[in-house]
């Protein structure tokens, strides 16, 4: 087995400072305020994934899934422990990737891949493909600001696939999709999946988290609570419930998914 | 699409941190990026407005008139420095490359906000890219120049060149070291963006570009060589040892004999061994872009959460 990341006590501070002007920090002083508060978003975080698994990262909102998505991804660096990749990343960091709004989708789509190490022959190549996945052809020239925000994921998901990496990242990628676009997506991931790829899922849906992954990590406020199998993850989360309810739509998307597969 | 055999690959693969970051190094090894991110800050920089590209040129063209008129007519340059036109040019073309690298590098991680927060790349792209646009902007304006140098009897020279590429290096260098400082200073206090205003003022009077250097001579005498040791000061008479000092033969009341020879010019109005002055100016530039990255990077860390 090649491992493929591999976290020693990975701990990330933010600062959170209450003011920002001159005027306002002074006084906060005077009055004896506290004026700023540093807290750890992700807390003494260890653990090593092998190539080929893939990992459902789950935990409540602010729980530090995205901090710890980026420091993978490398856009943040741990303030505390280290963060060891092997091979190319590519992913989304919460919806909507890193685009510009004033640039139109191809101009965002090109620069996006750029930004994912694809080169120029890699990317003439592919182009095609891309905008057809994401379904975009009609949009392509329209700045990205009118985009809703399930187009824009979907452009980002379709770029972010298409990369040749060995390390696929998604942070709540399918959030705002629609039916039909979630359905392809999963099924895009599975074949990656299955190329043996490492993949890094972040869900809410219990249901899609047991048909993609064979592991779950879960963040509890930065710390790691759980990790291990699959269902055991769902279980010590509290979503295997009340799935049925507040995820069933989730959950038949995800059915079709299956059926389609 | 899908790699065959990952896995094998891989395993000659080392483990590494993600963002491997050797700076700089890194955003001349990544050129297709660079050269996308350039692309689109040319058509970004002016966009939404009406003349677009033009006020690259209107900007410049506007301050030269200014120049032109209140120094050279009401104080009355125009008698006592010759082709006083070109010798304002030269210096403006060199100023308004520094002022732009140095002014637009350092909102450019601020205003690219949205790609730093979310993808891995090297940041110092961005400031570089910047100064990479500007000096796209500074061709066309070398070109008005050099026609009218050549409408005014200049003849290129060798060493005129070559203090023409030191000059512009030194900017480069300097341009660049500069916003990479003040881009990532700009991300923690946006204060930073007001002084660059305010230090942009001192570099337009810090420069021998509205008077002659020969007055800086006439008045400080050997303490004129403090004023050498100003980087911008020096590209701006590099620059005009390049364009304006062909251009000033011709009668001249205040010259002895009566006629002003180019090589009078270069003696007089220029310091002396400016190339060896230029090729000092490029190690210090060069020191201290080595020092703008060091500490772009001690502060780069903290740039995705302070956006």
């Amino acid at each position: 087995m090649t491992r493929s990341i591999q976290l020693d006590n990975v701990s990330k501070m933010f600062t959170l400072r209450y003011h920002r002007t001159f005027k306002e920090i002074t006084v906060a002083m005077a009055r004896g305020h506290q004026i700023s508060h540093t807290f750890k978003a992700v807390d003494d975080v260890s653990f090593t994934v092998e190539q080929g698994e893939a990992i459902g990262l789950m935990g409540l909102n602010g729980s530090g899934k995205s901090t710890l998505l980026k420091m993978i991804s490398g856009v943040m660096k741990p303030d505390e422990g280290t963060v060891l990749t092997r091979g190319r990343i590519a992913g989304l960091i919460a919806t909507g990737a890193g685009f510009h709004p004033q640039l139109t989708g191809r101009d965002n789509l090109v620069l996006n891949a750029a930004i994912l190490g694809m080169s120029e022959q890699e990317l003439s190549r592919k182009f095609d493909e891309i905008v057809e996945f994401s379904g975009l052809e009609k949009k392509l020239e329209t700045q990205v600001g009118y985009y809703s925000s399930g187009q824009s994921a979907r452009l980002g998901f379709s770029v972010a696939i298409h990369v040749d990496s060995d390390i696929f990242l998604a942070d709540e990628a399918l959030a705002v999709g629609d039916k039909p676009f979630k359905r392809k997506c999963m099924q895009k991931m599975k074949e990656v999946r299955d190329s043996g790829r490492t993949i890094f899922y972040v869900s809410h849906a219990a249901a899609s988290v047991k048909k993609m992954c064979s592991r779950v990590i879960v963040l509890e406020e930065g710390r790691l609570g759980f990790d291990g199998d699959v269902e055991e993850g769902i279980k010590y989360l509290h979503y295997d419930g009340d799935e049925l309810d507040e995820e069933g739509d989730e959950l038949d998307a995800d059915e079709d998914t299956g059926d389609d597969v | 699409m899908i790699d065959n055999g990952p896995v094998e690959r891989l395993e000659s693969v080392p483990l590494a941190p993600p963002s491997s970051n050797n700076g700089l190094l890194a955003v001349f090894q990544r050129r297709y990026l660079l050269r996308l991110l350039v692309r689109r800050e040319i058509s970004a920089r002016y966009q939404g407005s009406f003349l677009g590209l033009m006020w690259s040129y209107i900007n410049p063209l506007s301050h030269f008139l200014v120049y032109w008129a209140v120094i050279g007519g009401i104080l009355g340059l125009h008698k006592t420095v010759p082709n006083f036109p070109v010798h304002i040019f030269a210096g403006l073309i060199v100023v308004h490359f520094f002022t732009e690298t140095f002014g637009a590098g350092t909102r450019s991680i601020v205003r690219n906000r949205s790609i730093v927060q979310k993808m891995p790349l090297p940041r110092e792209m961005f400031p570089v890219a910047t100064m990479l646009v500007s000096l796209y902007h500074v061709v066309p304006q070398v070109v008005i120049m050099v026609v009218a140098c050549l409408l005014s009897g200049w003849t290129p020279d060798l060493y005129g060149m070559v203090c023409a590429l030191l000059g512009i290096g030194v900017i480069m260098l300097i341009g660049t070291a500069s916003a990479l400082i003040f881009s990532v200073a700009n991300v923690f206090f946006r204060d930073f963006g007001n002084i660059v205003n305010v230090l942009q003022m001192f570099v337009r009077f810090g420069v021998p570009m509205i008077y002659p250097y020969s007055i800086i001579d006439e008045r400080f005498g050997r303490f004129a060589q403090f004023y050498t040791w100003n980087p911008l000061a020096d590209a701006v008479l590099l620059f005009q040892r390049a364009f304006w000092v062909g251009t000033t033969a011709g009668p001249d009341d205040h010259v002895p004999g009566g006629y002003r020879t180019v090589a009078y010019t270069a003696a007089h109005d220029m310091p002396p061994n400016l190339i060896l002055i230029g090729l000092a100016m490029v190690a210090v530039g060069a020191l201290f872009l080595l020092l703008a990255q060091l500490i772009f990077t001690k502060f780069e860390n903290k740039i995705p959460e302070r956006l």
